[in-house]
């Protein structure tokens, strides 16, 4: 008994000390690593289709109604991986496996620091010269002042309440973020799970605390920081539910756990079309809360690795030809890039009902970017995007 | 060829047993040793904050992050706390069940136990899960059933969690109880009656040191899965457990996810050393 337990102990030492040199031959490795792998040249000329093009995207971007006529026209097969948030898509095109991707604003700028993706040759897309001019030039898809990609369309996150249970209709984002109006609806309320809420708040501060001299909801120094959060701390014992999945705020406003709370478009149509009583800012307040909402426009990138980056090319040109950006917008519930895809809807008040060409409406929305150390000012104290993943952890508890 | 082969390994035992551990034990080292070794060295670099690429210097950022902000603190101490709940709970319930099975269920009765024991083992995590959620929802089934009695459900948070990983993980508690207790040969318990001992008296004194190391290794599995689940919390409740933290940092902080996921290793190595002390590897 005793010498086996000798045995053992041995044993234990030698797999610690096996792993111990493991680790340290890792660790040499690692820090001879250098990346200098900076591509950084936009493509001059399409040739001819590889046959084939990888995408990531989000859920709804690349479906059959208008990737069939693309592979028929082109000749490249459309691969398409689905990814359900910004930070999975930033890694997946890390892998290079990938020739673009349908980035949102707080995926940009770390693709672009990365080395991740190419700028466009947007010569090279025709039909980018009838994208809407709010799109171009966008501090969230122009870096160095070269354009890194083609818009795809936009949207606001809305505000959504339990139009049986919530009366008087809210017109502002103090049913959900100002303590006293919203303590009304304790355990009701219903809140995106993810650290880009924290421009939620500071879009409400913006407006209603103009003290802290908040610019812009992404680019927040120590004490606006402070505040948003803080804000945010004082909802969390009010909110019934974070939410990530779609699927999950869905089944809780059928249910009626939730009563109010952000959402997308995508969840109030469906909840709406499974009549339910929900209800969202209405027309007459330009389908948004008085003091403007975050919201996002999304651009479709190459890779700096891109192995197909001729069929790459021809996607961001189809996928904002009118017919197709038409199909896609009115499928996933956002407005359009493309100026003549408003001729090409199939409801022919669509482009109306988003908003899509009304600058006005969208100067009220803050569209999601990495929020990063620079300012934008000339200033260098503000948070970056791993301040707002920490205190989002710390905001939950 | 094969020829060759078989004269090779004639007469050479050590050589045959090396031949035939080499896959699996490899496999071990590689896959298990070796991304643990991984993890460990991953804790210790860091990530550009703008670009987030692996910065792959060795610091102790991550732990100081780890120890300084009470948050986390609160997260493992939370996880801990509900992972040794459960394994209570599935103690408490499990001993019963598996005592029944072994020594009073007749034959029959003992198969079809274990086949009900094992059939929520077939059916997905998921859709357990997700059940749970819809039975704990607000006007839910619980709430429905709790009415009459002038009670309500505990909606989400740690009781839901508590319940529901409680139901996930009791049969890894009742199975290893079921095996250690048929191991218990039934003299014993006659000879504890012969000599006076009461019901309680033999089940203090005979059954359960028996049968202890059994629950500890049932304890095993359901702490472990309890450390280690994500799902769950984010499901029934919105408070952050290990993997939730985990999980939310592995794409733009790989770094500061290993050196939290490092947390429930240590704290199961502990827990195995504890273990071993009460035998629960004498049999094995």
């Amino acid at each position: 008994m005793r010498t086996q337990h000798a045995n053992t102990a041995r044993t234990a030492w030698l797999i610690i000390g096996g792993l111990l040199a493991v680790m340290l031959l890792f660790a040499g490795c690692g820090s001879s690593d250098d990346d200098s792998s900076s591509s950084g040249n936009e493509l001059q000329k399409i040739g001819k289709g590889e046959g084939q093009v990888n995408l990531i995207s989000w859920a709804g971007y690349v479906e059959p109604e208008w990737t069939k006529p693309f592979e028929k026209k082109t000749g490249c097969k459309v691969n398409n991986k689905v990814a359900g948030t910004s930070d999975e898509m930033v890694q997946l095109m890390r892998s290079g496996e990938y020739d673009g991707v349908s980035a949102s604003g707080n995926a940009t700028a770390r693709l672009v620091e990365g080395d991740d993706v190419d700028p466009v040759n947007v010569d090279l897309v025709p039909n980018y010269k009838t994208v809407f001019s709010d799109l171009k030039n966008q501090p969230y898809n122009t870096f160095d002042g070269k354009p890194y990609g083609i818009p795809h369309g936009r949207g606001a996150n809305l505000l959504m309440w339990n139009s049986d249970s919530v009366t008087p209709a809210p017109k502002s984002w103090n049913v959900t973020l100002d303590p006293s109006t919203a303590s009304e609806y304790k355990g009701k309320i219903s809140q995106y799970d993810d650290p880009m809420s924290i421009a939620e708040a500071a879009v409400y501060l913006k407006a209603h605390n103009p003290d802290l001299g908040i610019e812009d909801p992404y680019e927040l120094n120590d004490e606006q920081f402070e505040a948003a959060v803080q804000l945010m701390k004082e909802q969390r014992s009010l909110v019934g539910e974070y939410w990530s999945e779609a699927e999950k705020q869905i089944s809780s406003f059928a249910s009626g756990d939730s009563e109010v709370g952000t959402t997308w478009q995508y969840q109030y149509f469906a909840l709406k079309g499974e009549g339910k009583p929900v209800a969202a800012s209405p027309a007459s307040q330009g389908f948004l809360p008085e003091e403007g909402a975050t919201g996002w426009s999304d651009t479709w990138m190459i890779s700096s690795e891109a192995e197909h980056p001729n069929c790459m090319y021809m996607w961001m040109d189809w996928i904002i030809e009118p017919e197709a950006n038409a199909q896609v917008a009115e499928y996933f519930g956002e407005a359009p890039a493309q100026e003549l895809a408003c001729d090409k809807t199939a409801n022919p008040n669509f482009c109306t009902e988003y908003h899509a060409e009304e600058p006005n409406f969208w100067k009220r929305v803050y569209y999601w970017k990495t929020p990063l150390a620079d300012c934008g000012n000339g200033n260098e104290d503000c948070k970056d995007y791993n301040d707002w993943v920490q205190a989002w952890t710390s905001i939950k508890g | 060829m094969s020829h060759r082969l078989a004269k090779l390994f004639h007469g050479r035992p050590r050589l045959q047993v090396g031949a035939l551990l080499a896959g699996p034990v490899g496999w071990l080292v590689v896959g298990y040793l070796g991304s643990l070794a991984l993890l460990l060295v991953a804790s210790l670099w860091s990530v550009n904050a703008v670009s987030g690429e692996l910065v792959k210097s060795l610091s102790f950022e991550n732990f100081e992050v780890l120890f300084d902000e009470p948050v986390y603190r609160t997260i493992v101490g939370r996880t801990v706390l509900i992972a040794a709940l459960v394994t209570i709970t599935d103690a408490i319930l499990a001993f019963p069940i598996a005592f029944y099975m072994a020594k009073v269920a007749s034959r029959r009765t003992k198969a079809i136990l274990v086949v009900a024991v094992l059939i929520p083992l077939w059916s997905s995590y998921l859709v357990k899960v997700l059940s749970w959620r819809n039975m704990l929802s607000g006007g839910g089934l619980i709430d429905w059933m709790l009415e009459p009695l002038g009670l309500s459900g505990p909606g989400y948070g740690n009781t839901a969690v508590w319940l529901v990983m409680s139901y996930l993980w009791l049969p890894y508690m009742i199975l290893p109880i079921f095996a250690g207790l048929e191991r218990i040969p039934n003299s014993l318990i006659s000879a504890s009656e012969d000599l006076g001992g009461k019901p309680f008296t033999t089940f203090r004194r005979v059954i359960l040191p028996l049968a202890f190391p059994a629950v500890v290794a049932g304890s095993i599995f359901t702490f472990a899965l309890t450390l280690g689940d994500y799902i769950t919390p984010r499901l029934v409740s919105n408070n952050q457990f290990i993997g939730n933290v985990v999980f939310n940092n592995i794409s733009n902080n790989l770094p500061f996810a290993a050196a939290l996921a490092l947390v429930p290793i240590v704290v199961m190595i502990g827990y195995l050393l504890v273990a071993r002390k009460l035998g629960a590897f004498e049999h094995i």
